[in-house]
């Protein structure tokens, strides 16, 4: 990759806060996000990951992105997964076994109904997006 | 078509208990008989913390959250918030507080936690250097080195009042000063990132989730004190940390965030990460330096400070990794943002690894002058099992014990120090009246007598007597005078002692000694261990008009110390038990206790 200049930053930060908001409704408009800290694969994040990436292959979605992040501070309710979907509220759900994982596809990103039992709090607002 | 509305209601073990099962049915009814049920969506939810004031219900996607609801509050819920768009003040929680804490950030609901450390975990894949970016990464390394001089920079964290959050709480800007003010030549930059104490995860969760927050930062440092090198000092049993560490430093590096001539500015600046093998001591910074240069890790006296005399003899600044996280918010936001945040004397915020005897462990990251009330009853959401709240432990090995009576003081250094606890690196233990605190001082002191290097005699002697004292008194074998020594050895090292280690290795015995003092004597005069934990200070026995002769204890006991013939009292063999208490949770007519 090239080395980047002042300029160069500012247009990479730009595309990829465009990409991020999700703008272009061809393409992946839900994304699901699986916490990957020691703490949420130490309590099983990657049987969750896994189990979404196959019920989003096995049901033939295509616009579902899947991503890992670190930890977002719910220990006590490892393996978190967040779903961002258009026209419904980002929520985080705790306790993400296999099976809620599927559930989370069904319900969640296919449904598009809130999954009972599992959704935490959000744990602060956020300092960056709310400029 | 998509619900416009969603009502969260808290399905946590506590709110269920105050019926807010019943609160989603009758609101489920409502939406219904309003004919909303196309529009809104009731979701019984996992434990939303805050139990002290449930059940809760939150209102999406505006985040209204409501507190102490009960099943007959459903009908105006539904009849003000979901019909008519209006909020019902009286079940609001009070937010006065929230707004004082945070200056002019605009909190549109109650909300205890704040993240500036934190900001990006659990947000970006931290191994993607867009997802930094995009959040307005290297955004202040572009201000530092296009808009700002080295001593703005410096002035700018001066200003914010950020003071070092490894424990001594000393001001970056005047650190990073000292060394800026050094000749010219090379300078090194070092993150310390050994992170040792027992219950301590917060930096290892804020590299795995967010580690070119750290790079950004420690290049800001590395411009504003004249350094062209940096080292990260961290340790080899953080294997995620260190790998998405070295992914980011790739990607800096590619990219031209890291290396010669950073941006097209003129400055250079890298870094490379250095291992360490798990000692405590060497997250002291003397004993860091001379690990990081290959040499055993033993603490040396100061001064001369790091920042003159460091690496290689080199100006040095070490900094924590929580601290630097903190530099690129500050450098962005401009230091009276920052400043507003806090309390008098201690600006910003903690992140405290919340652990022990709460419902909700987490990571958590509040304004400093939150109080511990705050923390564990709201956001930690009470003792687990309904126990009692009995003490906190903050400051790990370094720090103290803080009784019930402290649970309202608004934490800050200072505030801390005066009760006789740290603030510490950030672990926050907490403990139920199950915990015996001379046992918990017995662990700690295990802890530091271990990891001691033992260059110095207070430490190395000193922390070996009152391990030894502690065994005795323990064992049942105390006596008043031991107590009198003891307090006498801890003087001794306080003030002796080399580094910190052995300087605050005595601390959570003096403060178990300052605020339960009575449990000490318990063990020593009665032979008593209140909480049950001091095995041999506790005796089982079975009320015989209880007993029913179940047999169930004796199956259960696994020394095979207790006898007797169904449906006849039994009784235990004081000289076969192994005091393990499971003859106790076993009984199911509590005819077994301990004592
Ligand atoms: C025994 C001992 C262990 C320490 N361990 C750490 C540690 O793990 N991480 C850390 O940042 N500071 C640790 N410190 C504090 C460092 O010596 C130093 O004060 C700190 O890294 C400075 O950074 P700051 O000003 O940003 O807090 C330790 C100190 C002592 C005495």
């Amino acid at each position: 990759m090239a080395k980047l200049t002042l300029e160069a930053l500012r247009k990479m930060r730009n595309e990829t806060q465009q990409a991020m908001s999700m703008r272009d409704s061809s393409k992946k408009d839900v994304q699901v996000i699986v916490g990957m800290g020691t703490c949420g694969i130490a309590a099983g994040a990657k049987d969750a990951f896994g189990a979404i990436v196959d019920a989003i292959a096995s049901k033939g979605l295509t616009n579902v992105l899947v991503r890992q992040t670190g930890c977002m501070g719910l220990c006590h309710s490892e393996p978190t997964v967040e779903v961002v979907a258009p026209d419904m509220p980002a929520v985080i759900y705790g306790n993400v076994n296999a099976d809620v994982a599927r559930e989370i596809v069904e319900t969640h990103v296919i449904g598009r109904k809130l999954l009972d039992g599992h959704i935490c709090d959000r744990p602060s607002v956020d300092i960056i997006a709310n400029k | 078509m998509a619900y416009q509305q969603y009502l969260l209601v808290c399905g946590g073990t506590a709110c269920t208990s105050g019926q807010s099962l019943e609160l989603a049915a009758n609101l489920e009814k409502g939406i219904e008989a309003a004919g909303l049920s196309e529009r809104v969506q009731v979701v019984r939810t996992g434990c939303l913390g805050f139990c002290e004031k449930g059940p809760i219900v939150k209102v999406l996607p505006e985040g209204t959250f409501y507190v102490c609801v009960k099943p007959e509050d459903a009908a105006e819920i539904v009849k003000e918030h979901v019909v008519k768009g209006r909020v019902v003040p009286r079940l609001l929680y009070d937010e006065k507080q929230a707004k004082t804490l945070v200056g002019e950030e605009n909190i549109p609901f109650y909300q205890k936690q704040f993240r500036i450390v934190l900001r990006n975990c659990g947000v970006i894949d931290p191994e993607k250097i867009e997802d930094y970016v995009a959040r307005d990464g290297y955004k202040a390394l572009e201000k530092v080195l296009f808009e700002m001089k080295p001593e703005d920079v410096v002035d700018e964290i001066l200003k914010s009042g950020l003071r070092g959050r490894g424990g001594a709480g000393f001001p970056t800007g005047r650190k990073w000063q000292f060394a800026a003010a050094q000749p010219k030549g090379q300078k090194y930059m070092v993150c310390n990132a050994d992170e040792g104490d027992p219950g301590a995860y917060m930096d290892r969760s804020t590299l795995e989730g967010d580690p070119h927050s750290v790079l950004e930062a420690m290049t800001i440092a590395g411009y504003a004190i004249g350094a062209s090198k940096g080292f990260i000092y961290i340790r080899a049993e953080y294997p995620l940390a260190i790998h998405r560490l070295e992914v980011a430093i790739k990607q800096a590096r590619e990219l031209g965030l890291l290396g010669d001539d950073i941006l097209g500015s003129g400055f250079s600046f890298d870094i490379e990460l250095r291992f360490g093998a798990g000692a405590f001591v060497c997250g002291e910074e003397t004993a860091l330096l001379q690990s990081i240069e290959g040499n055993r890790g033993m603490p040396r006296p100061r001064p001369p400070f790091p920042a003159v005399k460091g690496l290689w003899g080199r100006p040095t600044v070490i900094n924590n990794v929580e601290t630097l996280a903190n530099i690129p918010v500050i450098i962005m936001k401009g230091w009276q943002w920052f400043s507003g945040i806090g309390t008098e004397t201690t600006k910003g915020t903690k992140v405290f690894a919340l652990t022990g005897k709460v419902n909700n462990s987490g990571l958590i990251e509040v304004p400093m002058g939150t109080t511990l009330r705050e923390i564990i009853f709201e956001i930690g959401g009470g003792i687990r099992n309904g126990h009692r709240f009995k003490a906190a432990q903050t400051g790990g090995p370094s720090g103290g014990i803080i009784p019930p009576q402290f649970l309202d003081t608004p934490i800050d250094y200072e505030s801390l120090a005066k009760i006789g606890s740290i603030m510490g690196s950030g672990g926050l233990i907490v403990m139920d009246e199950t915990d015996c605190v001379v046992d918990i001082a017995k662990f700690y002191l295990d802890f530091t007598v271990d990891e001691s290097c033992g260059k110095c005699a207070p430490c190395r002697i000193g922390g070996r007597k009152l391990l030894n004292y502690l065994k005795k008194i323990t064992d049942g074998r105390g006596t008043e005078q031991d107590i009198k020594d003891m307090e006498a050895i801890c003087d001794a090292m306080n003030k002796a002692s080399l580094c910190g280690l052995g300087q605050t290795a005595s601390n959570p015995v003096k403060s178990t000694l300052r605020y339960f003092m009575d449990e000490y004597l318990e063990h020593v005069n009665e032979r008593k261990c209140r909480a049950g934990k001091c095995a041999k200070l506790v005796r089982y026995s079975i009320d015989p008009e209880k007993c029913k002769g179940c047999t169930m204890c004796a199956r259960k006991c696994p020394a095979g110390a207790i006898s007797g013939t169904v449906r006849q009292p039994h009784s235990i063999d004081q000289t076969k038990c192994v005091k393990c208490g499971a003859c106790e949770s076993t009984c199911k007519f509590g005819a077994i206790s301990h004592g």
